[in-house]
């Protein structure tokens, strides 16, 4: 990949990052920095495209040791929890033998897994060696007859982020737009209704948490053409520009998609989430008000109406617990302020709220939400959020998976709102088990244990 | 404080409970060169043979008086005599634990004059102990039938006198019938690191560990306490009483030897271990050795590491209420829900559980339960898998009979390691049944057939 395309991709428009003088991400500092390369966050974005293959080009370093770890989950195939690495040895480098290997690995998984598309990750050894995986995939293609998507995102092109964003402008530029899709069947439809076409992109439906929402958006007679790319299929993903509508699901990463469909096929998109019943409910009011149908809204009202009077009655005895607790959230980014919103619904006081990803937007929605005096956190080093949690005498700290372990060994109490997890918090539903996760975090019995001094223990002497 | 609810029903579906005299057998299987004798039927043995046989997977040394219907009816005295003068004959014991059954309780056996019938018969078999336990099986369960039959030793083999010597370093253990083999072993351990020196009554760690001897196959008892040591619990400096069970017994050593005893309800959990380091540290005078410090750590590093997992899981826990009391302790220490819990017999203790209410009752009450309430788990004995299965839970086994899993005896519950493997397992059970949110498929979504079909991949 190019300097010049990295730095494109770098400099999104549409992200409010790049409205600064100083503009695109910050870069790493070496023996000071956390988080996944470009390549962790390119296959991280497509892989929950379930009917594909998804071969990492690359040694036994990239895939090996980070493959099938993702909570995604599928509702048909599954062919993309198949770990697939072309697992390169010495003498495929030294022999320059990666292309061959490469194109022999995608009839492999053609052949023997037959998926509806293969895409292949470049990592760093093969980037810096050359290998022309474009030309591969274009071999690959017509030799087998399944679309091979070659995904140019080894390690050193940058972080996690970039790998995110270049994800979504390869899958803009080499699948999105290459079928039609078909109309609603009559049947499906409820009578009376007319129905609306929508994406909803950067939803990943981690353990499964969008069926929480799905069933909401077959009532109000929105069709997701795809969400990109939580339980989707190659197939949608290729429909994605008839949509009327796009959401962009807490994240900046995948913004690039959504502002290039609006660009090419005027469709017009906002950013949302479905952490907390706000946000659900306001997800969907934006929908009706950008697809300008007055039913829609109407409807909309109504169905939201219901499930929050549903989802308070559930939640009472939750906020009876957890009213007044304090929380530190840890999580950057746009769920920064969306999470802290879910945590505010519950009646919970933010103490402060990570900053690391987010953008200028982002917090200014912080101190929206959290007043002028909200304390925000960009530093990432976990011994200073321990600090931090201490000195804001927080009772626990939501955060990436990354903080588990600094925070529990510290025997504080830790909720992971990580893309790993396999526990669903997305929508009205997702609110009660968030609620009732923090509730037994907060009030496991375990604390006091492990935090008792005995006299006889020399370790406390 | 948890509500008693004593059973109405008329039939017990699924029976949680064993029998008074198979537990008084299984502690006479804890005193070494010991023969249990069940006085009643023929079947009261060979079931209750086949029982630890299944449970232990070692030979179990049991004997019968074989009572028949013309004894049952004209008495059966005789055929006690007769079977302990056939045991001393054949099998040389030290020991012989004489039990009571329902039959020969009903009948109104009259156990001393028989004792007395023997010992004025057999003069020559004075050396052997005959050690009586009334154990009728209408009346409490495994449980209680051990605790008579370690009363029973307490009276037979301990003089009444307390004892002018004290032998420094020397501790009594009492253990109740909760314990396994691996927890008795780990215990003596804990207690050596300590400098001390423990009997154990009954010490099934000798005796059932599961262990290959030279000879290859032993009638009597494979080891256990030694008579000689039992008579010696009364020159010790403390007494340690291991499950609320003993109670009574603990009281009856106190009264005979006047040694300070130290009580513990369980050694499952944090609490509990560290209940009884503490003692120890105080009997002993010694500081608490590092390596079990570091074992404490390690216990808490578990703790925290699965509190999530165990945060507000909902168990349903079946069994006698030693190990019920202390299953329900930990679980609700560790932040699980205890939604069902179920004695086979009532026991006093047990009012005082952190649980709305403890059913006395049978393994329907706990399927039923675990139902009402959901449960992802239970914890009873092997009668509980096609319970489990039926519900759709996970099933940590526990308790008495184990016959369906291999390590039952060996397994250590106890400790600051045997809790820590405990939350593990736990946490792994859990997890692997953890309910993920169903898939939902949009009326909308046209898919394409996948064939599903994955072949063989070429061996290229």
């Amino acid at each position: 990949m190019k300097p010049e395309d990295i730095l494109a991709l770098m400099t999104e428009s549409a992200c409010a990052h790049n409205a600064k003088t100083k503009s695109g991400c910050a870069r790493p500092q070496p023996g000071a920095t956390q988080g996944g390369c470009c390549f962790d966050g390119a296959r991280n974005a497509l892989l929950p495209i379930a009917d594909a293959a998804h071969v990492v080009h690359g040694p036994i370093g990239c895939a090996g040791s980070s493959w099938d770890n993702r909570g995604t989950r599928s509702s048909g195939p599954d062919t993309y929890r198949i770990g697939m690495t072309t697992d390169l040895s010495e003498m495929d480098v030294i022999m320059g033998r990666g292309e061959r290997r490469l194109l022999r690995a995608i009839g492999q998984a053609v052949d023997s897994y037959r998926p509806a598309a293969v895409f292949v990750y470049n990592t760093c050894v093969p980037a810096l060696q050359g290998d022309d995986i474009e030309a591969v995939a274009k071999d690959a293609a017509v030799r087998y007859g399944v679309p091979v998507v070659p995904v140019d995102c080894a390690g050193f092109y940058g972080n996690k982020n970039l790998g995110n964003r270049l994800a979504g402008d390869i899958v803009y530029r080499h699948v999105i737009g290459s079928r039609e899709p078909e109309p609603v069947s009559a049947a499906a439809m409820p009578p009376g209704i007319t129905g609306h076409d929508v994406n909803l992109i950067g939803e990943w439906n981690v353990g499964g948490e969008f069926w929480n929402v799905a069933p909401l958006f077959d009532e109000l007679g929105l069709r997701i053409l795809c969400t990109f790319s939580g339980d989707s299929r190659f197939r949608e993903v290729q429909t994605m520009h008839r949509a009327e509508a796009n959401m962009v699901v807490c994240s900046k990463a995948m913004l690039h998609v959504a502002r290039k469909l609006n660009e090419d096929y005027g469709t017009p998109f906002f950013e949302g989430s479905f952490y907390g019943i706000k946000d659900t409910s306001q997800a969907f009011r934006d929908f009706a008000h950008r697809l300008n149908d007055a039913d829609l809204s109407r409807r909309t009202e109504a169905m939201i109406a219901r499930e929050e009077a549903q989802v308070e009655t559930a939640l009472a005895p939750l906020r009876r617990r957890l009213a007044g607790k304090r929380v530190l959230i840890f999580t950057g980014g746009y769920k920064s302020w969306s999470v802290v919103s879910a945590a505010q619904d519950l009646g919970m006081v933010v103490v402060a709220t990570g900053t690391e990803k987010s953008t200028e937007e982002d917090k200014a929605r912080i101190t929206a939400l959290m007043g002028p005096d909200a304390l925000m956190i960009s530093d990432n080093d976990q011994t200073a959020l321990i600090e931090a949690f201490h000195n804001l005498k927080a009772d626990i700290l939501v955060a990436g998976d990354r903080y588990i372990y600094p925070t529990l060994k510290s025997r504080l109490p830790f909720l992971d709102i990580d893309h790993v997890r396999c526990i669903g918090y997305a929508g009205y539903d997702g609110m009660i088990e968030l609620a009732r996760n923090l509730d037994r975090a907060v009030h496991s019995p375990v604390w006091e244990q492990v935090r008792r001094r005995l006299d006889w223990l020399r370790a406390a002497a | 404080m948890a509500e008693i609810v004593l059973p109405t029903k008329a039939l017990a579906v699924n029976p949680l409970k064993a029998s008074q005299p198979i537990g008084a057998s299984l502690a006479f299987l804890g005193l070494a060169q010991a023969m249990p004798l069940e006085h009643g039927a023929r079947g009261c043995t060979s079931f209750n043979k086949l029982f630890f046989m299944r449970h232990f997977r070692d030979p179990i040394a049991l004997q019968t008086t074989a009572m028949d219907q013309m004894t049952t009816v004209l008495g059966a005295d005789s055929r006690v005599v007769e079977a302990l003068a056939t045991i001393c004959d054949k099998n040389q014991p030290a020991v012989i634990g004489l039990i009571s059954t329902g039959l020969s309780e009903i009948q109104g056996a009259d156990i001393p004059r028989t004792v007395a019938a023997f010992r004025a018969s057999c003069p020559h078999h004075d050396g052997v102990a005959v050690i009586p336990v009334s154990a009728a099986d209408t009346l409490g369960c495994l449980e209680t039938g051990f605790a008579a039959a370690v009363e029973a030793m307490i009276i037979a083999l301990i003089p009444s006198a307390p004892s002018a010597v004290r032998r420094p370093g020397q501790v009594n253990v009492l253990a109740s019938a909760m314990l396994t083999p691996g927890d008795i072993e780990a215990i003596k351990s804990w207690i050596g690191a300590f400098g001390l020196t423990p009997i154990v009554l009954p010490d099934l760690a000798d005796s059932l560990d599961g262990h290959l001897i030279e000879a290859g196959f032993s009638t009597l008892t494979y080891g256990g306490t030694p008579r000689s040591a039992v008579a010696a619990m009364t020159e010790s400096v403390a007494t340690l009483v291991i499950g609320p069970s003993l109670d009574y017994a603990a009281d009856l050593l106190q009264a005979r030897t006047g040694i300070t005893d130290h009580r513990f309800p369980g050694l499952l959990g944090l609490d509990d271990c560290d209940a009884f380091t503490q003692a120890l540290a105080g009997i002993s005078d010694c500081p608490v050795p590092s390596a079990l410090e570091r074992k404490r750590a390690q216990l808490q590093d578990a703790m925290v590491d699965c509190q999530f997992q165990l945060g507000g899981a909902r168990v349903a826990v079946a069994a006698d209420a030693d190990l019920l009391a202390t299953f329900t302790r930990f679980l609700v220490a560790m932040g699980a829900e205890v939604v069902a819990a179920v004695a086979s017999a009532q026991a006093g203790h047990l009012a005082h559980l952190p649980t709305d209410s403890v059913v006395i009752g049978d393994l329907e009450d706990l399927e039923w339960l675990a139902r009402e309430h959901a449960a992802e788990l239970l914890i009873t004995n092997s009668h509980g898998a096609e319970i489990a299965r039926r519900l759709g839970t996970a099933l940590l086994r526990a308790g008495f009979p184990v016959y369906d899993a291999y390590g039952a005896h060996a397994r250590t519950w106890v400790g600051y390691g045997g809790s820590r493997q405990l939350l593990f397992d736990l946490a792994n059970l859990l997890a692997g049944h953890y309910q993920e949110i169903r898939p939902y498929r949009s009326r909308y979504r046209q898919e394409t057939p996948h064939d599903g079909k994955i072949r063989r991949p070429n061996p290229c």
